[in-house]
């Protein structure tokens, strides 16, 4: 499997992004924002970082780069996209995932390690995932808190649509395990087909045993079971 | 062609958490200001832009805000265009 990794000015998730996939097999490729090229069976990856230095509201700018006209046909036609962290914000403004990520409630820059709880468990991304525990992925923000109004937040857990909640090791869904404020505790969520991931921690930085931790893989196997590679 | 300054005002919807207003309305509270209830805080946009009447000129500041200087999920906006003297 092979990816396409954006990179718009402002992007400083890329290499990470880049070197964590190769750690499962996975080799990418970066693609800048003003080229418009996409492979159909590539695994198409948004990462962290301030694209157009966040001007107006994060991803308002980047939304409009050549680019995301291909992303959105690559998840029409059901290709896999995840957009994680500034991406994530992106993939909102764009409108292939609903609701938008706002100023944490501390108003703070936060970064730090947070366990997030796999809800969804079926997504190419998220099938294999153990629902019972807390997965430890970084985060790294000032503008993570997860709002949509009352209808959407019905529809995204009626639909299983939440990807991952903010957490406890031990799985728990707590108050205390929200960093951000984000409504519902969401930390990720999915667009209807399942094959469009948006999350505000960086699991490309929980992908190095070395480092203490390797969480973040089990979201690239997963995405590698799903297209049928073992590993 | 005439010149027009829209000035252009983007709030938070009334339902979205204002974190920013809240510590605000804490700081004029902790000054002394006790009258303050609650404080929202949101963005100014000022926009020069050559129209051809002002009817034009508000409907292509409206289509701007639609499209990129509000964020509907979240935020409203308003506008007032008026006509600037040419140079």
């Amino acid at each position: 499997m092979r990816a396409a990794v954006l990179v718009f000015p402002g992007t400083w998730s890329d290499n990470d992004c880049v070197w964590a996939l190769s750690q499962v097999g996975i080799e990418s490729r970066k693609v800048w924002h003003r080229e418009t090229h996409l492979e159909p069976d590539e695994l198409v990856v948004l990462p962290g970082g301030f694209s157009y230095g966040d001007y107006l509201r994060t991803g308002a700018i980047a939304r409009f780069a050549p680019i995301m006209e291909s992303v959105q046909c690559h998840a029409e036609a059901g290709g896999l996209v995840i957009g994680i962290c500034n991406g994530f914000q992106i993939l909102c403004e764009a409108h292939l995932l609903p609701g938008a990520l706002v100023r944490n409630e501390s108003l703070q820059f936060r970064c730090t390690d947070t366990y997030c709880v796999p809800v969804n468990t079926t997504s190419p991304f998220t099938r294999g995932l153990d629902a019972s525990r807390g997965y430890l992925f970084p985060i790294s923000h000032g503008e993570g808190r997860y709002v949509a109004d009352e209808p959407t937040l019905r529809m995204l857990e009626d639909t299983d649509r939440v990807a991952f909640r903010y957490g406890t090791a031990d799985g728990r869904v707590t108050a205390e395990a929200n960093p951000n404020g984000s409504m519902k505790n969401i930390a990720g969520i999915l667009n209807e087909r399942g094959n469009v991931l948006g999350m505000m921690p960086h699991p490309e930085r929980s992908c190095e045993p070395l480092l203490g931790n390797d969480d973040g893989n089990a979201i690239w196997r997963s995405v590698l079971a799903s297209v049928g590679v073992r590993t | 062609m005439a010149r027009y300054i829209a000035h252009v005002n983007v709030m938070l919807r009334p339902l979205v958490n204002d974190p920013q207003g809240l510590v605000v309305a804490g700081g004029l509270q902790s000054l002394g200001f006790t009258c303050v209830e609650s404080v929202r805080a949101g963005k100014r946009i000022d926009i020069t832009i050559e129209a051809a009447s002002e009817a034009a000129a508000t409907t292509a500041v409206r289509e701007m805000c639609q499209k990129l200087l509000a964020n509907p999920v979240i935020e409203d906006f308003e506008f007032e265009v008026a006509a600037l003297a040419t140079a």
